[in-house]
């Protein structure tokens, strides 16, 4: 007998008989009370969701900037110039116009490039595909304007473009409903960080060191 | 079986050891007094924690009810997306399902990311024997690893260990490992981190298979969730080309939008953020071949059994499988705060190490029947458990099968253990409390005789009753027996019109 028969096996004989069809159950028996759609919490009410979302990105340590659609290439420019990044990821379907004005080698992701390739850039600027106001998080689904999931964890610096307000939920039910599960998700809040050392948070460990969010509005 | 610590003792003696040692104590007072206070914030932000934690509770209770059908669409889901799903009823198979993958790459060497699951089935010592080496690359795993040393808690495996402690660590270990300490390293946690990143880069980049378990899985989209914090997670699961991820059958969810329960409980209840730095969520080689060449090439899923199903047949002890792994509980535990981690002898401590393991593996080993006991079943774990385990009633359930014996299965077979042998004395006290309880006038009697022997009451019981009462004040037996009291001064009330409570505290001599 296979392991498989072994584990089903044991399964059927500690569950008994039961009800055939237990996705027909399944709606009664899980209820679902808790706060789903855009939330009504106080701290969501008082300042608005975009106000949260670049609140809670800041209390883990991500640097919070604000540009509207003319500004960002001037922005980027600038950011990137005061990492004194010279060579910069750009995934395959970033908007041309965002890197316009700064002054970098652009640097493609190819299928050929090892990890030690990507060891050797400076920064990587992404856009994103939902952010998160309640909790503070990214969620990166490998749309063009993203590129693989190495791209942005084997820098050291990572500068992630939020469309404001399409791209903003304000909690993690909403996340998930805009989200495909078929595609490779990562979820950042903040850059890396440990709770190793005594349970106390220490950021910067194997992602990205450095974490720079741009709202962008207008876009 | 493994699961426990090769020839660990049982729980009293391990933790008599432990409290004795100042810095041990110091170390877990210090992690778990700064993490409970921020849990109680993290959840306090939430306004509907009670409701989150009743759904997952719901969730997790029924995908149990039905785990067969769901471990069969996960299955489905996983191969349908270029997965291939292994099952392994215990550990050894798991091992070598696992190491014959490996092999079958060529490989020599694998890294890993932090897993309970890998830990309960012995893998790094399991691929040693086949000359594979296992790199941990989670920060507390890794000083685990380097210092030769064992887990003690579920989310922080070093808490044991104090910075200082841990800079020794890396300046002497990291050396034979790989890349040396960085010269001049302090106990700064910032450089201690850094020396870690260093010293694992290397490792990353250059590795070909990576080793996982998983925080969920998705049964109707074949999706694995993996939650950390420190990239390392990614690490292992983005740049290997053969990804294997060991899991237990009890971490599959329903559907895609379950996810929406735990992601929000399982980060506060853990590391008390909102959100953790890092989650990676990946459906078969979705982000392979057929996508973008995003992330490994081959992914094997293998599902672990090992004493899950035999937990599953147990009606009060199933609830135990609803666990995510938070260990909320261990960092309120007033006995994990002072016995630490190593006492309970297995890679799962604290109150949650307390009913899993003991269910996991039988309670047929010493340690494993000491463990139900590891407890003064204050609730606190209860509490803070955010899929509501209620774990002192499993405690309690798990002694009487210890001191009664009884029907429990055990790889899949229904057994009937005897009763301890250790708990005569206790089942003899116990007979005789119900023949007095059941006799109104034998107990009268005895509690009249008790009253008026008061005076020459022992402060300590003679014989099997010495190693209860040396820890504990015996009750002082009154100078009149309740019923005795309640009877005189009910009539007396009817009397006089008066209520009864100052003539009894007067009686009672309080």
């Amino acid at each position: 007998m296979s392991d498989r028969d072994v584990v089903l096996g044991r399964i059927g004989r500690a569950l008994g008989p039961r009800p055939r069809d237990p996705d027909v159950t399944y709606e009664d028996a899980v209820a679902r009370a808790y706060r789903r759609g855009p939330g009504d919490g106080a701290r969501e009410r008082d300042s608005g969701v975009l106000d949260l979302l670049a609140e809670n990105l800041a209390d883990y340590r991500a640097v919070v900037h604000r540009a509207d659609g003319d500004g960002l290439a001037d922005l980027l420019a600038r950011l990137l110039a005061a990492r004194g990044a010279r060579r910069v990821l750009v995934p395959p379907g970033l908007p041309p116009t965002w890197l316009a004005e700064a002054a970098v080698e652009q640097v493609p992701d190819r299928a050929a490039d090892t990890a030690y390739d990507l060891d050797r850039v400076d920064s990587v600027v992404t856009g994103c595909a939902v952010a998160i106001a309640g909790t503070g998080t990214l969620v990166l689904d490998g749309s063009p304007d993203q590129g693989r999931r190495r791209v942005t964890l084997v820098p050291d610096h990572h500068v992630c473009v939020v469309r404001v307000p399409d791209q903003v939920v304000a909690s993690v039910p909403e996340a998930l409903g805009r989200l495909d599960p078929r595609r490779p998700l990562t979820w950042i809040s903040g850059p890396s960080a440990t709770s190793d050392i005594e349970l106390d948070r220490v950021e910067g460990v194997h992602g990205p060191r450095t974490l720079e969010v741009v709202l962008v509005s207008g876009v | 079986m493994s699961g426990t610590f090769l020839g660990m003792p049982a729980f009293p003696e391990a933790a008599r050891a432990a409290v004795r040692d100042a810095t041990l104590r110091a170390n877990l007072r210090h992690a778990t007094h700064t993490i409970r206070d921020k849990r109680a914030r993290a959840v306090a932000e939430l306004d509907d924690w009670a409701e989150l934690r009743e759904a997952g509770k719901r969730i997790k209770d029924h995908t149990l009810r039905h785990l067969d059908h769901y471990l069969l669409r996960l299955e489905e889901a996983v191969t349908a997306a270029g997965g291939t799903v292994h099952w392994a009823a215990d550990a050894d198979e798991a091992n070598r399902v696992v190491t014959r993958l490996v092999q079958e790459t060529g490989e020599r060497e694998v890294v890993k990311v932090k897993s309970m699951a890998t830990q309960e089935i012995g893998l790094n010592e399991a691929l040693e024997a086949a000359g594979i080496r296992a790199y941990e690359t989670d920060l507390a795993e890794l000083i685990v690893q380097l210092g030769r040393d064992r887990p003690s808690h579920i989310l922080v495996p070093a808490i044991h260990r104090n910075r200082g402690e841990i800079r020794d660590v890396f300046r002497t270990e990291m050396g034979r490992w790989g890349r040396p300490a960085p010269d001049g390293l302090t106990d700064s946690p910032a450089e201690l981190a850094e020396a870690a990143r260093l010293h694992l880069r290397e490792k990353f980049l250059r590795a070909k298979v990576g080793i996982s378990g998983a925080n969920f899985m998705v049964a109707e989209t074949g999706t694995l969730v993996v939650v950390e914090s420190e990239g390392n997670g990614r690490m292992c699961l983005t740049l290997p080309e053969t990804l294997i991820s060991v899991v237990g059958i009890e971490k599959v969810v329903p559907t895609w939008r379950d996810l929406e329960v735990f992601l929000q409980t399982l980060p506060r209840s853990a590391t008390a953020e909102r959100m953790n730095p890092y989650t990676s969520m990946w459906t078969g080689t979705s982000g392979g071949p057929r996508g973008e060449g995003d992330g490994p090439r081959a992914f094997h899923l293998v599902l672990l059994d090992n004493g899950r199903t035999d937990t599953l047949a147990d009606d009060v002890g199933r609830q135990v499988l609803r666990c995510i792994r938070c260990s909320a509980c261990l960092n309120v535990c007033p006995v994990y705060e002072r016995a630490g981690g190593h006492a309970y002898g297995s890679v799962y401590p604290g109150p949650i190490g307390a009913v899993l393991g003991p269910q996991l593996r039988g309670t047929q080993s010493a340690l494993d029947a000491s463990l139900p006991y590891a407890s003064s079943l204050c609730g606190a774990c209860y509490d803070v458990c955010p899929v509501a385990i209620d774990i002192p009633e499993v405690l309690v359930h798990l002694r009487e099968r210890v001191v009664e014996g009884g029907e429990v299965t055990r790889r899949g077979v229904r057994v009937r253990l005897r009763p301890a042998r250790g708990h005569a004395a206790e089942r003899a006290a116990m007979r005789a409390a119900r023949w007095v309880f059941g006799r109104p006038g034998a107990l009268r009697a005895g509690q009249r005789l008790a009253s008026r022997t008061r005076g020459v009451h022992p402060r300590a019981l003679p014989g099997p009753g010495r190693a209860w009462s040396a820890s504990r004040d015996l009750p002082e037996v009154p100078a009149e027996p309740f019923r005795d009291w309640w009877r005189r001064t009910r009539t007396e009330a009817a009397r006089t019109g008066t209520a009864p409570t100052e003539a009894g505290k007067a009686v009672r001599g309080e």
